[in-house]
């Protein structure tokens, strides 16, 4: 599936939930459910601090596609990672790039990511950005 | 009498709803809402006296000059210093513990003297001294805290030297609410003729303040936390120091004469004012002190005290709950966390329930440590908080524990 295709099946499960709190406490059953198996995730070398929760992320590359495991503290934060992933892992640098991250707004938590909230999204979104530019770039370097 | 449905009503923000569900605003340590005159003096001084002060000929800027000065004097009088020219307007507590670190510190302490805080200090008290440990090689020692809250101030005696020139520490924890009993430190302190620097940005708008009975030499403290607006703030400081450390910042509006040879400054507090001032600020500030009069901050203080006890005991006793602190010299924060769930999601649900609280370390990491916990959620209240918002609270803290509920 494409990015886009991934954040319209989103937009479609939140899209019968009105209230906030029913949003939240989807956000929380999913949080329970992204099950994290990498036991070396939790390190410190995977850690981004934030001031309210801490979330770790850990990057790998597979068939030319970046693969990211990551987790948190905090539930509600984890459920959101679970979606950022779903839309973001396993997608090549290219399109990640290039992606568009409408889904956030979309589903109301614009705000969630904000820098300012210190839960530690914003770093994820910003170091799989990175990540993904990095690889772009030395693909391009090779090439040459 | 103090009737607290006329006190609300003067709150307009506190008529909103959030996510169709009415505001419980309990993050009042953060920054506490404005009442309408407050709001009004602001609007009235840009729409009619705005100008800037300092020397203006023309009529304006003397009306606004004698607002600004008329709100240092509000402010004499709110914190009871025996002049105005003690009391220099700055951007906040931050900016003023900035201001000490740098005037006072760089230019009376030296390598190798020793500087006393506390274990409960908000990070604005923490790290202006730090980076002057590090550029004057000077050495800070902790005041610890016990598990109830307080500070064990049998320590004191142990860490006060013949090097120590400097203590400064928080009237009122921003995490715990403690009240510490800041006029016994700086008796014990004065003995050996220690200066003290008292943070009262937690204090000022719940407990009375006397800074002459007080006796100490800086108060330091936030017009926003107090219902006034944001960016202005307060160092108060005994003249004597006043006249003993340089200027701050250097500029405008501060100087008796310059040349390209030598420049001389003008007495406190202009020389501690550089650059034109927020007008504005110090408006809103005048406004909220006499807001703060009206009702007059015994009876808010006697009001808060009834609703920060009944929501303390009563979220002691739910189950599943843990409160930080212990003691009964508390007011305004009480910090809490719930068995087996994140502060963040307990925080993120109770907003979505309209229910404002602030999660996390509250500036206060080293506090955190000491705890050993990653952070807490903390309610905080000012005087337009009733009995209601604490069962709001209480309600949610349930409610949050239902839906979060890990077992």
């Amino acid at each position: 599936m494409t990015i886009n295709d991934i954040q319209d099946q989103i937009i479609k499960e939140f899209s019968g939930l009105h209230d906030w709190l029913d949003k939240y406490e989807y956000l929380i059953t999913l949080g329970k459910s992204h099950y994290v198996s990498d036991e070396e995730l939790k390190t410190d070398e995977h850690v981004i601090s934030g001031c309210q929760s801490n979330v770790w992320l850990k990057t790998e590359i597979k068939n030319n596609k970046i693969l990211f495991t990551a987790d948190s503290d905090a539930l509600i934060t984890r459920g959101i990672i679970s979606l950022l992933l779903r839309v973001l892992s396993n997608q090549t640098a290219d399109d990640i790039i290039h992606a568009d991250l409408y889904f956030i707004e979309k589903i109301g938590l614009a705000s969630s990511l904000s820098p300012s909230r210190a839960n530690g999204l914003a770093a994820i979104v910003k170091q799989i950005q990175t990540t993904a530019d990095r690889m772009q770039s030395s693909k391009n370097s090779t090439k040459k | 009498m103090f009737n607290i449905d006329k006190i609300r009503d003067d709150f307009p923000i506190l008529k909103r709803e959030i996510y169709n569900k009415p505001l419980v605003y309990l993050d009042n340590a953060a920054t506490t809402q404005k009442p309408k005159q407050v709001i009004d003096s602001v609007s009235e001084f840009y729409s009619n006296k705005n100008s800037n002060i300092h020397r203006g000929v023309h009529y304006l800027s003397e009306e606004a000059d004698t607002e600004y000065r008329q709100a240092r004097k509000t402010v004499k009088e709110y914190i009871g210093a025996k002049k105005s020219s003690e009391i220099i307007f700055t951007y906040g507590t931050t900016d003023s513990l900035n201001f000490i670190a740098d005037t006072f510190g760089r230019s009376l302490l030296k390598q190798g003297d020793e500087i006393i805080i506390t274990e409960m200090e908000h990070h604005s008290n923490i790290i202006p001294w730090q980076r002057l440990c590090d550029q004057k090689d000077t050495v800070l020692k902790i005041i610890p805290v016990d598990d109830n809250g307080t500070l064990i101030l049998e320590k004191l005696k142990e860490l006060i030297t013949d090097k120590t020139k400097l203590i400064s520490l928080t009237y009122v924890s921003n995490v715990l609410g403690t009240i510490n009993p800041v006029k016994k430190i700086i008796k014990q302190s004065h003995k050996h003729n220690i200066p003290v620097i008292i943070d009262g940005a937690q204090a000022v708008q719940h407990i009375p303040v006397d800074v002459q009975s007080l006796d100490c030499d800086f108060f330091v403290f936030s017009g926003h936390k107090m219902y006034a607006g944001t960016g202005i703030g307060i160092l108060y400081a005994k003249q004597k120091w006043l006249e003993a450390i340089p200027p701050y910042r250097y500029g405008g509006g501060m100087i008796a004469k310059v040349s390209f040879e030598k420049t001389s400054f003008l007495d406190p507090p202009q020389k501690f004012e550089a650059g034109t001032v927020n007008i504005a600020g110090a408006v809103s500030l005048k406004a909220a002190a006499e807001y703060i009069n009206t009702t007059g901050l015994e009876i808010i203080s006697s009001h808060e005290k009834k609703v920060y006890g009944y929501a303390f005991q009563k979220i002691r006793k739910l189950p599943g709950v843990t409160v930080y602190g212990n003691t009964a010299d508390v007011c305004g924060a009480i910090s809490f966390n719930l068995d087996n769930i994140h502060h963040y999601d307990a925080g993120a649900l109770l907003d979505k329930m309209g229910i404002a609280v602030r999660t996390g370390k509250h500036c206060a990491e080293p506090l955190m440590n000491r705890y050993g916990i990653q952070g807490t959620i903390r309610a905080s209240f000012a005087m337009y908080n009733s009995i209601e918002d604490a069962d709001a609270l209480i309600n949610g803290i349930k409610k949050v524990q239902k839906i979060l509920d890990t077992k």
